[in-house]
């Protein structure tokens, strides 16, 4: 923390400009994965699936954009231009085995704030299309974002403590010895789930539910559409990715070079809960939030009361 | 760095917020005044410490007493205002003044 | 460039708070209000306090989220849809804010600031850290105890069922809410409450 750049983290020139690809591709890669799955389930798997991000692209891209009576224009595209924005943002500060775009002394902070952001995107998204579905999905995803914000928060909190830094470069680096996926489970756990909420995927999905229409994603078409949903994806893959330095020792690991070990623990960890997400069904909203204040918050406050008496004894 | 572009901001915050608290007649617009007056006091305490003696963390605790200020004046506000709202229909200060002296 | 910065968004800060108090739609209130927020985040960030520019942003992004929320619950016109006014007193609050923006840049502009003292630290997040938790305890303590009696606070204020509507005499096992959460109407009506 002390002044400088990291001591372990890089900025070559050219990564701004791979980030965005690399992780768009960690983000088809997650849609393909999820229809393969879907298609299985349902019986209808043929292979042709694995294009369905390009499939989808390529519709959204030649629909038509439909349009609301009285909409508010200017915050609905706002809203939904700031979700991949947000997703962008936050990755600012995600590592990719050395190389990052940024690592200010507050990464956690800021990792923090962007994503905060999508929720303010989702709601003016889901108001500005003046439609009572699309109105209902983004109060859904306030309702969901203030339940399952602070246990994330905690999660942070707890790998904070545990490295004694907020700058994301040395918490890698004060894992160099035990991942503290070893040394604080719970927090992982409840970091995943509330990634997962935080990016409303399944399945706390019902911010854009089937049973409201597609919520907060009902009038969208064309190009809003793809921005919002790829931005959804963003989202959930940055969150994500973002576990692998907080967690499992960010780009560390023997033989592979760090940007290798970095994706395949990435690839690891979005293949596992997208799949495990699949296992759980959609439960209505206010059960959710009942789970995140009963539960979660009280272990995650559990794990950071251990972390900090564990730092404290080291 | 010169002090007046924050200094001048936060005064401008802090007039603007000043006249929507005054002027506003719903509850939630009179705290958005308020909430803006805060921005100022934030922004105008941020500023000192660092333009005047950087050195002196007590500057930066007051910054953090002043966003905790503004967290909770939002919190109890909207609160008041629905317990107000549930009791008699109500959500503008003119048909609350029931403790005018 | 920072003193360019520094006007630039001080401007624009202004500019978005004066917009609060201008736009008809309550959401796009919401949303000016939170505009103007994260520039006086962005100036306390210009002013090297990284820590507290970024709890800004995160902070009044909530707070804006939930605002909107309130705004379109209570405002008549939420989506000013029909333009309406609800002010009082224009001209003495116009005179009154005027007067005050006056005073406050005349001090600005007029008084000699002292001399800064000392350089600034390398690290203000550990030192504000450093300083909360040593001489600076005591109101870190009492700032958790006003969190914790606003979070007191605003439940008993907003919650309209009390324990007796949701556990009738034994507070044991779930309670039965028409809504679950606690909410729906109340048996005790508020006139026998009071």
């Amino acid at each position: 923390m002390r002044g400088g750049g990291s001591p372990v983290l890089e900025t070559p020139l050219w990564w701004p400009a791979v980030l965005p690809v690399a992780l768009g591709g960690f983000a088809c890669g997650a849609v393909a994965f999820d229809s393969v799955l879907s298609a299985r389930a349902g019986g209808t798997s043929s292979g042709r699936e694995l294009l369905t991000p390009l499939r989808e692209t390529v519709r959204s891209l030649v629909t038509q954009r439909r349009g609301t009576r009285a909409a508010d224009t200017v915050l609905w595209r706002v809203g939904v231009a700031a979700v991949p924005v947000a997703a962008l943002l936050a990755a600012l500060v995600l590592p990719l085995g050395k190389y990052v775009v940024a690592d200010p002394d507050v990464g956690i902070v800021w990792f923090n704030a962007a994503e905060i952001l999508g929720w303010a995107a989702v709601w003016a998204a889901g108001w500005g299309a003046n439609s009572v579905f699309s109105l209902v999905g983004g109060y859904r995803f306030v309702a969901q974002g203030l339940c399952y914000e602070l246990p994330h928060m905690f999660a942070l909190i707890a790998v904070a403590t545990a490295a004694g830094t907020l700058r994301v470069g040395e918490v890698v680096e004060a894992q160099r010895n035990v991942w503290f996926v070893a040394w604080m489970p719970v927090a992982f756990v409840v970091y995943l789930i509330s990634a997962a909420a935080m990016a409303f995927r399944a399945p706390f999905g019902a911010p854009v539910g089937t049973d409201l229409a597609g919520g907060a994603a009902t009038e969208l078409s064309g190009v809003d559409r793809l921005l919002f949903l790829a931005g959804r994806w963003l989202l959930f893959v940055v969150a994500l990715a973002f576990s692998v330095p907080l967690f499992l020792g960010g780009g560390q690991g023997p033989l592979l070079p760090p940007w290798l070990w970095s994706v395949v623990k990435t690839a690891g960890v979005v293949t596992c809960v997208v799949w495990l997400s699949r296992r759980f069904p959609t439960v209505r909203v206010d059960r959710f939030a009942e789970f995140s204040w009963t539960v979660l918050l009280p272990a995650s406050l559990l794990q950071v009361l251990v972390v900090s008496v564990m730092v404290l004894i080291r | 760095m010169t002090p007046e572009p924050f200094l001048l901001t936060a005064s401008a915050l802090f007039a603007t917020g000043l006249y929507g608290a005054l002027s506003q007649q719903s509850i939630v617009m009179l705290m958005m005044g308020l909430e803006l007056m805060i921005a100022g006091v934030v922004l105008a305490a941020a500023a000192f410490h660092h333009l005047v003696n950087p050195e002196a963390s007590e500057g930066q605790v007051l910054v953090l007493v002043t966003v905790t200020a503004m967290a909770v004046e939002m919190a109890v506000g909207f609160a008041v205002v629905t317990a107000l709202f549930r009791a008699r229909d109500v959500d503008t200060s003119d048909q609350a003044a029931d403790l005018r002296g | 460039m920072q003193t360019v910065l520094a006007w630039g968004f001080g401007v624009l800060a202004v500019v978005c708070a004066l917009l609060v108090f201008r736009l008809d739609s309550m959401a796009r209130v919401t949303f000016a209000l939170l505009a103007s927020f994260l520039f006086v985040a962005f100036e306390v960030l210009l002013l090297g306090l990284n820590y507290l520019g970024v709890v800004l942003v995160l902070m009044t992004v909530m707070e804006m989220v939930i605002m909107a929320v309130f705004m379109v619950m209570y405002m008549m016109n939420p989506a000013g849809l029909v333009p309406m006014a609800m002010y009082h007193n224009r001209a003495g609050a116009m005179a009154v804010s005027v007067g005050t923006f006056c005073l406050l840049a005349a001090g600005t502009l007029l008084v000699d600031w002292p001399e800064r003292v000392g350089r600034p630290v390398s690290d203000p997040t550990a030192e504000l850290g450093a300083e909360l938790m040593s001489s600076q305890m005591p109101t870190m303590m009492t700032l958790g105890m006003v969190l914790f009696a606003a979070i007191l606070a605003t439940v008993t204020l907003s919650m309209p069922r009390g324990r007796y509507d949701r556990f009738g005499g034994s507070p044991r096992g779930r309670p039965t809410d028409p809504v679950p959460g606690g909410l729906g109407p109340t048996t005790v009506s508020p006139g026998e409450r009071r």
